[in-house]
């Protein structure tokens, strides 16, 4: 057996709204993979990150990266977490008011290494050179979002933790985003953890996603054998959600937003029994074969 | 004629106080808004003490402890030879309790109000938590600094029951320029009070404006999120 890039284990209790619960995971990752953790709010998937980067406690846990042990409860070892080699990218991005673009990442650097090369090389790779002397406030959020991103990468960390980087920005953004995160996951040959609840993104980002539950691994794979696995085996199939169901006669129209348009799908009263607005759901068909055409 | 010796005393008590505070306020309420203790609350309230305490209580506290009869003030005469009963150190020392809670509770605030992940994000870059401190946090809070810079100075002049108790109004060496008008009106000479207050008077507004105009300027381009 190969030897994992990274070994996690961690227990630790969970306190939110809904009660307490046992956060209980562990599982192991090779080495320049993307893997995301997906999973209902209050899962512990921001948790897991925080433990991996040392910013929260834990009961118990052992964590060994790049044969570099970082946490081990039994010899009470806990690496704090400047010294670990990371790159953490906030839900809120984190970015510093007071440094404009370019300080951002200068301050990113391990202590004046001169390495400006790569600062412009991040620059140039995030598109952000005509915004470099800017400050924070005068940037939009997928600006902000590519910053914070340039920012993680520039110390060259071993692995890089995106905290649902995408989930404040608007849906058009997000795409090209994601681009961003690829290339940069692919230039630099990062070993990545991303949290996401956004089926499209997984899809398109991950190697491996996690299906965390109420502190629990669900389920572990590749995506599409966690998110395709159905009864059905179809030939068309597209990700989205319900805005609205409407009874028509004897059968309900339910629309799904996906793929940036509503589809309207005829459902019997059995077959949307269990939907409701603003559910996850998967439109497919197989009866037919679906045509291609280039959008003039 | 006016005696310029008071004001100068003043504003020499106020710089020392307001530079020293400084130094020390920024570890104590980086302490009080970060640390996991239990008790710090109770550190807080005794730092706030001085707020509501009124003055001539902690001058005469103080006092009875810095006086060479008593064990404190023994100490210090005996084996380190100072004294701070109604001498300019002493002056200090009573102005750094009593000007504290000013201080601290601005930069405390400032603290409070930054998003805790501008520190953690920090950490996460490999910063040690003095670096965070230095090039992050404090730029971040430089109005709270600015402001309890200021309410410290401004309180450190206005000071009259502190530093009567425990100065003695000691021309040349405590005398300060609140205690002067305090004498002049005392022996009613009125316009020479006058003078000394107009001078106060419009030296704290001066200074306050400043203030207020350098933090106005530089809060707007630069917004906290």
């Amino acid at each position: 057996m190969t030897k994992s890039f990274l070994r996690f284990r961690a227990s630790k209790m969970l306190h939110s709204t809904e009660g307490s619960q046992l956060l209980e995971v562990s599982f192991e990752m090779e080495k320049g993979r993307l893997l995301t953790l997906y999973g209902p709010s209050g899962a512990g998937k921001t948790t897991l990150l925080r433990i991996l980067a040392g910013l929260t406690d834990t009961r118990s846990a052992d964590i060994e990266v790049a044969g570099e042990v970082w946490e081990d409860s039994t010899r009470r070892i806990h690496l704090p977490t400047p010294r670990r080699s990371i790159g953490f990218v906030f839900q809120d991005f984190a970015l510093f008011p007071h440094l404009t673009v370019r300080q951002q990442l200068e301050f990113a650097l391990p202590k004046e290494t001169g390495r400006t090369k790569i600062i412009d090389e991040l620059l140039a790779l995030m598109e952000l050179e005509g915004l470099q002397d800017r400050r924070p406030s005068l940037l939009s959020g997928g600006q902000q979002q590519r910053v914070a991103l340039a920012r993680a990468i520039a110390r060259r960390p071993k692995l890089l933790l995106l905290d649902e980087p995408l989930s404040a920005i608007d849906d058009e953004m997000r795409f090209r985003l994601q681009d961003y995160i690829l290339t940069a996951h692919r230039h630099y040959q990062l070993t990545t953890v991303l949290v996401s609840h956004s089926l499209p993104e997984i899809f398109r980002l991950s190697d491996e996603v996690i299906h965390l539950d109420k502190g629990l691994i669900r389920e572990q794979g590749a995506p599409s054998d966690i998110f395709l696995r159905e009864k059905i085996s179809s030939k068309f199939r597209v990700t989205g959600e319900i805005v609205g169901i409407v009874p028509a006669d004897i059968v309900f129209i339910v629309s799904v937003y996906c793929a940036n348009t509503i589809v309207k799908v005829i459902a019997t009263a059995e077959e949307i029994a269990g939907l409701h607005i603003g559910q996850k759901v998967i439109v497919a068909s197989k009866a037919f074969n679906p045509v291609i055409l280039p959008v003039s | 004629m006016i005696d310029w010796q008071p004001l100068w005393l003043s504003f020499q008590l106020a710089f020392v106080t307001t530079a020293i505070l400084l130094l020390l306020a920024i570890p104590l309420a980086y302490w009080l808004a970060y640390s996991r203790f239990r008790w710090k609350v109770i550190a807080e309230a005794i730092i706030s003490l001085p707020m509501v305490l009124p003055p001539s209580v902690l001058g005469f506290y103080l006092l009875l402890a810095f006086s060479p009869s008593g064990a404190f003030g023994h100490f210090l005469d005996r084996y380190l030879d100072i004294r701070l009963v109604f001498t300019f150190p002493g002056l200090v020392v009573a102005s750094l309790l009593y000007s504290l809670p000013f201080m601290i509770n601005p930069i405390l605030s400032g603290f409070r109000s930054l998003p805790p992940n501008l520190k953690e994000a920090s950490r996460t870059l490999g910063k040690s938590a003095f670096t965070t401190l230095l090039r992050i946090l404090l730029p971040n809070i430089r109005t709270s600094l600015i402001t309890g810079a200021v309410l410290s100075f401004a309180h450190t002049i206005g000071e009259f029951g502190v530093v009567l108790m425990i100065g003695g109004n000691i021309p040349g060496q405590t005398r300060v320029a609140s205690l002067a008008i305090y004498d002049e009106v005392q022996s009613m000479n009125y316009p020479l009070a006058n003078r000394y207050a107009l001078t106060l008077f419009a030296f704290s507004f001066g200074i306050l404006l400043l203030v207020y105009l350098v933090n106005h300027h530089f809060s707007k381009p630069n917004p906290l999120p």
